[in-house]
């Protein structure tokens, strides 16, 4: 027991007996049916499941974007539960990114504007958060593109400004929901390069994606059907190349 | 962040306005077009206002005219239909015995023959106490009006309207110094007067009065003590329309007349009737004031209308920066700013805009004569452009709350799903 507890305490994500349900008119649909659910810092998971499998739910459950009804949820040994909004924004700007399958940039904002938008709500100085958000872009490769707006760019590249945003609050956690879900093979892979080459250096990454090739480039993967996990494996990270 | 003039506050705010520029300007047109109605109203009524009582400028307005006519009812043996007059001791009980008043100055007039060498006319002359400048509108273009000594000693001095000038006096021959002849009595001119009353830029005849120390008229054309008209002014703090019942109830029983009777005393009462004038504008004031408010108000409903619709559209973005970290707080700071910054903007263009049109109407005014237009200055104020300030912020906080309290409340998972 005390094992376990401890192991609680050095996983980044700890997720015990996690119920969620929708209520559908008078309805309840069940969603998640009890997850027990860890992820320890830098690993790469992956969480594939057919749709209605519940994987989004939970992402967003672990993303403090929905709140579930039982169970608890520890990120960072900081237990999250009845949070009001104004600390579960605090939280999700410090300790989580978001990735997108549909990319979610401002349209109006320049590449370099949408980085930066998490460090404008943390209150960095407008100097700084240019430098830091010049930083990231210039990670994912776009540096030259910083100052086009979101319509002038390619799907891959507007991927690319979205994890570069998703990286620019320096974040615990990087949730990913169908990164590539958008994107045509070769740009999908170089998204996923661009992922591989972030959890290389130390950043914890959960990507929702129902494409096996996609989840056989993370370290661990993470099946769900019906509101329960019915897989969980290590496995041998593919890297994109092989592929290319 | 705290900071509401902050300026990366600001970019979020123009840029935000600036990604949809027509739903800006057409929410804008609304608050724009209230604010330039209202400020339209209350100027031409503050025009009017000032045009009106340019009219009444120089006169004493917080004054009683009083003179006698036939009594119509018996009283304490007298019979009815009897005429009377006032006399010069009405006026020292008057003063004695009302408080509060400022002039009482007594008055007889008369038509008659007027000469000057070989020129003559029919005018009125009238026997005045020198305080009667300070009541009406006269003023001196040449010499001086009757004082004191002229009262004293019985002088027989006389102050011309300027319009008997042309009447009376060969073109060029000197005025001041000049005698006419009033009834065959010499009088010596010491003044001439222009009357600037509304009545005497309408009426040549009231440029054509003469004016003569009262005494001096009593005793040469044989008045005695008798006295036509009282004219009486109150302070300034004193409504003269309070003091009115006062001064008649004296009068009346100084001359034995029935307290019921309403026709024994003519009075006028220029107060009363400035007031009215008064409650006028201030009505008019406040119907316009009224008015544009409610224009205001459906534009600022436009507002708030549009603002529903963009937070709509905006659902998406406002749910992904939220998940970027926005607070419920810096959400609503923006919606509020957005609509307190497009209420202001829009309002301020509308007043700058009815002031353009106002400098160009006033132009046009200035070319005229003042005393032909009914519309003087049409101006707004600065305390009531202030007022105006205010109430484009208050609105413009109500048609963003609505909006911002909808944004913040949706789930931003729900908000993010939208499309």
């Amino acid at each position: 027991m005390l094992k376990y507890t401890n192991e609680q305490i050095a996983a980044m994500i700890a997720i015990q007996n996690l119920h969620k349900s929708y209520q559908i008119g008078s309805n309840s649909l069940p969603v998640l049916k009890g997850i027990d659910f860890n992820v320890k810092e830098g690993e790469m998971v992956s969480i594939m499941g057919s749709s209605g499998s519940g994987k989004s739910t939970l992402l967003n459950i672990i993303g403090i974007l929905d709140e579930a009804d039982e169970g608890s949820y520890h990120l960072d040994n900081i237990e999250v539960k009845n949070l009001n909004e104004k600390i579960a924004a605090k939280y999700r700007n410090k300790f989580l990114g978001f990735i997108f399958q549909s990319f979610n940039l401002i349209n109006y904002k320049t590449a370099v504007d949408n980085v930066s938008l998490p460090l404008y709500y943390q209150g960095v100085s407008r100097k700084e958060r240019e430098e830091r958000a010049l930083f990231y872009l210039e990670k994912v490769g776009l540096a030259d593109w910083s100052k086009h707006l979101p319509s002038e760019l390619s799907g891959g590249q507007k991927q690319r400004v979205a994890i570069a945003r998703a990286l620019a609050s320096d974040p615990k956690v990087l949730l990913a929901d169908e990164p590539t879900g958008a994107l045509d093979t070769k740009t999908s892979y170089g998204v996923m390069e661009l992922l591989q080459q972030i959890n290389d250096e130390g950043k914890t990454l959960i990507i929702v994606t129902h494409e096996p090739d996609i989840a056989a480039m993370t370290k661990r993967n993470v099946e769900l059907k019906d509101g329960l996990i019915i897989g969980d494996t290590i496995i041998n990270q593919v890297r994109p190349q092989l592929h290319v | 962040m705290n900071n509401f003039f902050n300026r990366d506050l600001w970019n979020e705010i123009i840029s935000s306005l600036k990604s949809n520029k027509t739903r800006t300007l057409v929410t804008s047109f609304g608050v724009f077009w209230g604010i330039f109605i209202m400020v339209l109203l209350l100027s031409a009524a503050k025009g009017f206002e000032t045009g009106i009582k340019h009219k009444f400028q120089g006169i004493a307005t917080n004054s009683l005219f009083v003179w006698a006519q036939r009594t119509s009812m018996e009283y304490e043996g007298m019979s009815k239909n009897r005429s009377y007059f006032f006399d010069n001791q009405d006026a020292k009980s008057i003063k004695d015995k009302v408080k509060g008043l400022k002039i009482v100055s007594p008055q007889n007039n008369f038509t008659t023959l007027i000469q000057h060498n070989l020129k003559d006319g029919d005018y009125t002359v009238e026997g005045n106490a020198p305080e009667f400048l300070g009541q009406k509108s006269l003023k001196l273009t040449q010499g001086r009006f009757i004082n004191q000594q002229d009262i004293d000693q019985k002088r027989k001095v006389a102050i011309l309207g300027w319009g008997l000038i042309d009447e009376l006096f060969e073109k060029g021959e000197t005025v001041i110094g000049s005698y006419i002849r009033i009834k065959g009595v010499n009088f010596k001119v010491v003044g001439v007067y222009k009357d600037t009353s509304i009545d005497g830029q309408r009426n040549i005849r009231a440029q054509q009065n003469i004016h003569i120390p009262f005494n001096t008229f009593s005793q040469v054309f044989n008045f005695g003590e008798k006295v036509s008209y009282f004219f009486i002014t109150a302070d300034n703090n004193q409504s003269v329309t309070d003091l009115k019942e006062k001064i008649i109830g004296l009068l009346q029983k100084r001359h034995k007349i029935n307290p019921k009777d309403k026709r024994a005393i003519g009075n006028f009462d220029l107060n009363e009737q400035f007031e009215k004038f008064n409650m006028l504008f201030v009505t008019l004031k406040a119907v316009s004031f009224f008015v544009g408010l409610m224009i205001l108000l459906s534009g600022v409903i436009g507002i708030s209308n549009i603002m529903l619709i963009v937070i709509k559209e905006r659902t998406k973005e406002i749910g992904i920066r939220r998940a970027l970290g926005a607070t419920p707080y810096v959400v609503k700071k923006q919606i509020l700013s957005e609509s307190i910054f497009l209420t202001l903007l829009s309002g301020m263009a509308g007043v700058s805009f009815a002031s353009f049109l106002l400098f160009l109407v006033n132009l046009k005014i200035d070319s005229l004569d003042p005393y032909d237009s009914m519309i003087l200055n049409p101006i707004v104020p600065l305390p009531t452009i202030l007022i105006i300030f205010i109430i484009l912020i208050i609105f413009g906080l109500l048609a963003g709350m609505i909006p911002a309290q909808k944004a913040v409340k949706m789930k931003p998972i729900n908000a993010i799903r939208t499309e």
